[in-house]
């Protein structure tokens, strides 16, 4: 009853949220340079005034400002999410045809950093003073601070160019028309490189804050009375220390469960992985506006979805938060 | 007229003849090889290559960079849709490298005494991919309703028709209003291509359902398209050439990131990297991995030219010394040697090498810095400073702004760069918001089509970023340029255009930076690829895999 109530007044205030969203979008993207009629008739090197009003008369860019935005949001409301200029196609027809790559490597990429992260974590913090602990600390460390591009160029150069052991690019093999299991084991090769590359760096995060967050959690005075009481050390590191530890990890897997939409731009270009984050820097870089802003749509639907989701998982995780706010 | 320019960064679509000293046929058979693979090739082997009998079967994996829009031809004109769509669709004629005309659709042509009558005899045996036959009203559906309505490029072309009509089902007449220097040139499947009258007729040509899958008459059929992933296209088993194609399919792989292209040719997933497909620094590493050759030819049709705007309205540009100051403080050898590989051409003036009726005795801008600072003074130039747009299309581009700007500070210029993105630089030229910018253009073979249009005083006004862009304004240029398109028969016209190149080799309206050269790389055993002045655009109809 309580969650149905909160549930709902969280959804209520998320769709007015999003509603803000869709128009600052819109507002902010009209400050850019150009607009794509002209791009387009760059390209097609239109140099002729008939061509590119053609073009503003059918994407409705001829219209007042207040015009447009209207029809927008208005479609919005009806679902629709417009037609992409350059890729003469309806928008929604785009992203759903990218949607399932992009949360597949992103998915992967989670979960994978999150219980990688978590188990190493651990680890550090039962090793604190060993040097294994290091070890896994100078790693973590060292993805921290690497940038993700230069990671992706050198798993390439390592993985696929020397060893050879896995596929450079793409998403399965193209020309192979591979069916069933083997599809399926091929889009798993496909998928190592990107989901480590994009996983690493949240990966390294978590594993510093199990670490310390557990080292905290391990000075609390229901940790001693847990060990005088005789409970089994492994037990006391699972229910009383790593419980207790969780918080701040849940708060970051919330904020990395919400990028899963469009936070994988580079990891997508270098690995060419026909997701999202593409469809988003190309739609950018061609002023596809609709597009773009179909695109930040569901980036921030994801976000406030998962914002939602995390404080559920709080309650669940941690019960005086929910005692708190009842 | 036309600038099929990439939407995205650094991948241009280009090539250009290369000036190896070789002799012209030796030349046609190497193009523009790297000179290490030119000594590493023993002449045997090349003579042995002519003998071989084309194998039939395999299919091409090949790059295209970046992802067309659409692949119906006509209605869309950017590089990468010639590029995959140029194998599907074909043209009444296609060109040699030498940009002769040569049979593609029409099997020969006629033109009248008086230049004003074109008829063209077109092949009667060729079928649609769907199955129905291509006749003469198809063509005239073609160029007198698709193209005058969708394509801008034909649509000039278009302004010297009076009439286009099909006495048979195959034969079709072009009358002129007045003859047309480059008529002939304008039959290229990208600029004039042939679409069925009989899906399109009575139809909103950009909404049908067809343009999902493309139906031409070309050697490939359209297979399919995951879109960000790959296109597929499949060997037409109708097509008219006996015998051709001899490839079963050609995979275009989509591959956003520079590196990754270079990487899907290094590790064998790819065997053809068209033109611009990967960074200039990455190009002298491939051509010399093993069994890989490379070509600069297969770009003449286009032969883009890299050029400098500078805006003639207002500040020290309205000066032509400030402009031939600027020609005379670029070292442009360096720029072609060290950001280009040595490759491309430093031009004489404002006609590139492939063009037509180009005045080979102008005094060409050498390098002279000295000279340039004696114009400088000359004209009192007061220090203003002026801003420089470079095209904002990867490393290379960006470079070379710097080493202009550069340039131009050692003489005294005082040069800001601004720093934009494709649709900034699109909107600033388009606004004529610039001082100095970078572009390049395609020539089209003749003056009249790709060349002209930069100097003519009609062609002015603001909006569009291929025009005039520089503003300049001369009349005797105009009459001169204007005459020259419709005088007949050539040497006419090659006398007008060789004066109206002494004129703009004093004004300097703009910067002749570079004609630029691109390579098209390849295994080896890849044979026949480039064989017309598009170069891969439709080079799959005759190439073979060897063993």
């Amino acid at each position: 009853m309580v969650y149905a109530r909160l549930i709902l007044l969280r959804l209520f205030k998320a769709a007015i949220v999003l509603l803000m969203i869709i128009i600052f979008n819109f507002l902010l993207i009209q400050l850019a340079p150009g607009d794509p009629a002209a791009i387009m008739a760059g390209e097609a090197g239109a140099a002729d005034e008939a061509f590119i009003a053609q073009l503003r008369e059918r994407f409705g860019l001829d219209q007042p400002l207040y015009v447009q935005l209207w029809k927008y949001v208005s479609g919005i409301l009806s679902l629709d999410f417009g037609y992409s200029y350059r890729q003469q196609m309806p928008v929604l027809d785009l992203i759903l045809d990218r949607l399932p790559a992009t949360l597949l490597l992103t998915g992967t990429a989670f979960v994978l950093s999150l219980v990688l992260g978590i188990v190493a974590g651990s680890m550090a913090a039962m090793r604190a003073r060993k040097p294994s602990g290091s070890v896994i600390m100078a790693l973590a460390l060292l993805f921290y601070a690497t940038p993700l591009f230069w990671v992706a160029l050198m798993a390439v150069v390592l993985f696929s160019v020397y060893l050879d052991w896995l596929p450079a690019y793409g998403m399965f093999t193209v020309g192979a028309n591979l069916q069933g299991l083997d599809l399926v084991l091929d889009i798993a090769l496909h998928l190592i490189l990107p989901a480590t590359t994009l996983g690493l760096f949240f990966m390294a995060v978590y594993t510093r804050m199990t670490r310390t967050s557990m080292l905290e959690a391990a000075q609390q005075d229901y940790v001693k009375t847990a060990r005088a009481k005789g409970l089994a050390p492994g037990v006391i590191q699972r229910r009383h220390i790593l419980r207790n530890a969780l918080l701040p990890i849940i708060t970051l897997a919330g904020l990395q469960a919400g990028q899963m939409v469009g936070g994988a731009i580079l990891t997508e270009t270098v690995f060419a992985w026909p997701g999202i984050g593409r469809l988003m820097h190309e739609a950018l870089v061609q002023r596809d506006y609709n597009l773009l802003l179909g695109v930040f749509f569901f980036s921030a639907a994801m976000v406030i979805l998962f914002n939602i989701i995390t404080d559920l998982i709080y309650r669940i995780a941690d019960p005086r938060i929910k005692e708190a706010s009842a | 007229m036309n600038e099929p320019l990439p939407p995205s960064r650094s991948e241009l679509p280009c090539g250009n003849e290369t000036a190896l000293p070789t002799a012209p046929g030796l030349r046609k058979l190497f193009g523009g090889l790297g000179l290490t693979i030119l000594t590493a090739l023993p002449i045997s082997a090349l003579a042995e290559e002519t003998q071989e009998q084309p194998r039939r079967g395999g299919v091409i994996d090949t790059i295209i960079q970046p992802e067309p829009p659409g692949l119906v031809l006509g209605m869309i004109q950017n590089a990468p849709t010639r590029t995959v769509a140029g194998n599907i669709y074909e043209g009444l004629l296609r060109y040699t490298t030498d940009l002769e005309p040569i049979p593609q659709l029409a099997e020969s042509w006629d033109v009248s005494e008086d230049g004003k009558v074109y008829t063209f005899h077109l092949r009667e045996n060729v079928l649609w991919h769907d199955g129905e036959p291509f006749t003469a009203a198809d063509a005239v559906f073609s160029a007198d309703v698709f193209h005058r309505e969708l394509n801008p490029s034909a649509r000039a072309v278009l302004e010297h028709v009076e009439s286009i009509e099909a006495p048979d089902d195959h034969t079709v007449v072009f009358t002129l209003k007045q003859p047309f220097g480059p008529f002939l040139l304008s039959f290229e499947a990208g600029t004039f291509t042939m679409v069925p009258k009989h899906i399109y007729e009575g139809t909103d040509f950009r909404n049908n359902d067809a343009n999902n899958h493309p139906i031409g008459t070309g050697p490939f059929k359209f297979d399919s398209w995951d879109r960000g992933t790959v296109i597929k296209l499949t060997r037409n088993e109708d097509y008219y050439e006996e015998d051709l194609p001899y490839l079963d399919g050609v995979n275009w792989h989509i591959i956003p990131d520079g590196a990754s292209r270079a990487v899907a040719y290094e590790n064998g997933t790819v065997d053809v990297l068209p033109y611009g497909t990967v960074e200039n620094f990455d190009v002298p590493r491939l051509s010399e991995l093993d069994n890989t050759c490379s070509t600069e030819q297969g770009h003449e049709y286009f032969s883009p030219f890299a050029m400098l705007w500078m805006n003639n309205r207002h500040g020290p540009m309205t000066d032509k010394r400030f402009r031939q100051a600027v020609m005379y403080a670029m070292d442009r050898e360096f720029a072609r040697d060290v950001l280009w590989n040595g490759m491309g051409q430093v031009p004489l003036g404002a006609f590139g090498s492939n063009a037509r009726f180009q005045n080979e005795d102008l005094t060409p801008y050498d390098y002279d810095p000295d000279r340039a600072r004696e114009l400088l003074d000359e004209m009192g130039y007061d220090g203003t400073e002026v801003t420089l747009l470079p095209v904002p299309y990867g490393e290379t581009w960006t470079r070379w702004a710097e080493a202009v700007q550069q340039n131009l500070k050692e003489v005294g210029i005082n040069v800001r760069t601004v720093a934009t993105d494709v649709g900034g630089w699109n909107q600033r030229l388009a606004e004529r918001d610039y001082d100095l910018a970078f572009t390049y253009l395609y020539q089209y073979g003749d003056p009249a089509l790709g060349i002209s249009r930069s100097y003519l005083s009609t062609n002015t006004a603001a909006g569009s970023p291929w025009n005039n862009v520089e503003g300049y304004a001369n009349p005797k240029v105009d009459e001169l340029f204007n005459a020259a398109a419709t005088a007949h028969p050539d040497s006419e016209r090659e006398a007008l255009y060789h004066e109206v190149q002494e004129i703009l080799q004093e004004d300097v309206p703009l910067g002749w930076l570079l004609e630029l050269g691109f390579p098209t790389i390849y295994r080896c055993n890849v044979k026949n690829l480039v064989n017309s002045a598009v170069g891969v655009n439709e080079g799959f109809r005759d190439a073979w895999i060897d063993e």
